[in-house]
């Protein structure tokens, strides 16, 4: 039995539950879940592109880099688990849409890098109070830092989208 | 009311138009930057609302959020009008048919409205409260309004998806 055989019947059994049927059978609650799972998306998203843009020093200039990551990047965390029990709520109800679905695994991939980044960069700006502004090698690197962190988080954006337009079947 | 479908029609059977129609990855594209301008419109005037609400950045006076927070709010604004321009002439027949896009245009309408009537009118005299904790009432209103209009937007917008099926 290969991964592809054992994951679709794993996808058959998990459409076949309980809590599976009511998602599939009630017709508003996969747009509620996605509708909720993108409101927490804008959160998440937002928080890190402003601390990336505030570390770029394209915004916010007035406010300390410190200042502004203790504003916003601690609201990731919690807003995490909202998306995890929506995403899985959405998995459970349609699970070949994303379980067997490149472009799914490719969106959690993404989602690692984010979350390592992100909390490297929360750790490290609150560590020190110009922990990336020393001089012009962790200026740099802050930069450096921040673009992969902006073209993570618009990868998952996008690889987002993409599964409804990849999915199999 | 002839000028307007006039216009529609001349748009919706642009060669644009019938491109994002019927070029497989156009659509989605167009489609993912209209998703993540929106998120950052959403998730940026979220700081601002919940500022004016007195539930988050207390410590800071509303105008310094908001002259750091609205030119991504602005920009990412522009983006989502372009990209939800262009989704919308590749069939906008029937977007104008829909319920949800007609309530969606509105919402974002009184959103703007919201927004300018706090400008103009509640944020006369700013410099006298906006370094308090606990903002007046119209302050707070037009925080906790624009919170519930664009979640309807969103909401709009995603049921917008389930409710005509152009792909």
């Amino acid at each position: 039995m290969t991964v592809d055989d054992a994951l679709s019947a794993f996808c058959t059994w998990l459409a076949g539950t309980w809590l599976s049927h009511t998602i599939q059978t009630t017709s508003w609650i996969i747009p509620s879940l996605q509708t909720i799972h993108i409101l927490s998306v804008a959160v998440v998203f937002s928080a890190a592109i402003l601390v990336d843009l505030r570390i770029w020093r394209l915004l916010d200039r007035d406010a300390p880099l410190p200042e502004l990551a203790r504003r916003f990047l601690p609201t990731i965390w919690p807003v995490l688990l909202v998306l995890l029990v929506t995403g899985s709520l959405l998995i459970i109800g349609e699970p070949r849409r994303s379980l067997l679905n490149s472009t799914f695994y490719l969106k959690m991939a993404l989602l690692l890098v984010a979350i390592l980044l992100t909390g490297w960069l929360q750790r490290s700006i609150s560590s020190s109070p110009n922990f990336w502004d020393r001089d012009l090698a962790r200026q740099i690197a802050g930069r450096l830092a921040a673009t992969v962190s902006i073209l993570v988080w618009c990868g998952i954006l996008f690889a987002g989208r993409w599964i409804a337009y990849t999915q199999a079947g | 009311m002839q000028r307007f479908w006039e216009l529609i029609s001349y748009f919706e059977d642009s060669g644009l138009a019938d491109n994002i129609r019927e070029n497989d990855v156009l659509f989605p594209l167009i489609e993912s930057v209209h998703v993540l301008s929106i998120c950052l419109v959403v998730g940026s005037i979220l700081v601002v609302d919940l500022r004016l609400l007195g539930l988050a950045s207390i410590n800071r006076p509303v105008s310094r959020i908001t002259s750091g927070i609205l030119p991504l709010t602005w920009s990412g604004f522009a983006v989502a009008v372009a990209s939800g321009f262009l989704l919308f002439i590749s069939n906008a027949t029937k977007y104008l048919a829909n319920g949800y896009f007609v309530a969606k245009i509105f919402l974002i309408c009184a959103a703007g409205l919201n927004m300018a009537i706090f400008h103009a009118i509640s944020a006369k005299d700013l410099p006298r409260w906006e370094n308090e904790a606990a903002l007046p009432l119209p302050a707070r209103l037009a925080g906790g309004l624009s919170i519930l209009l664009w979640v309807s937007v969103v909401t709009c917008g995603r049921w917008i998806g389930f409710t005509m099926q152009v792909h």
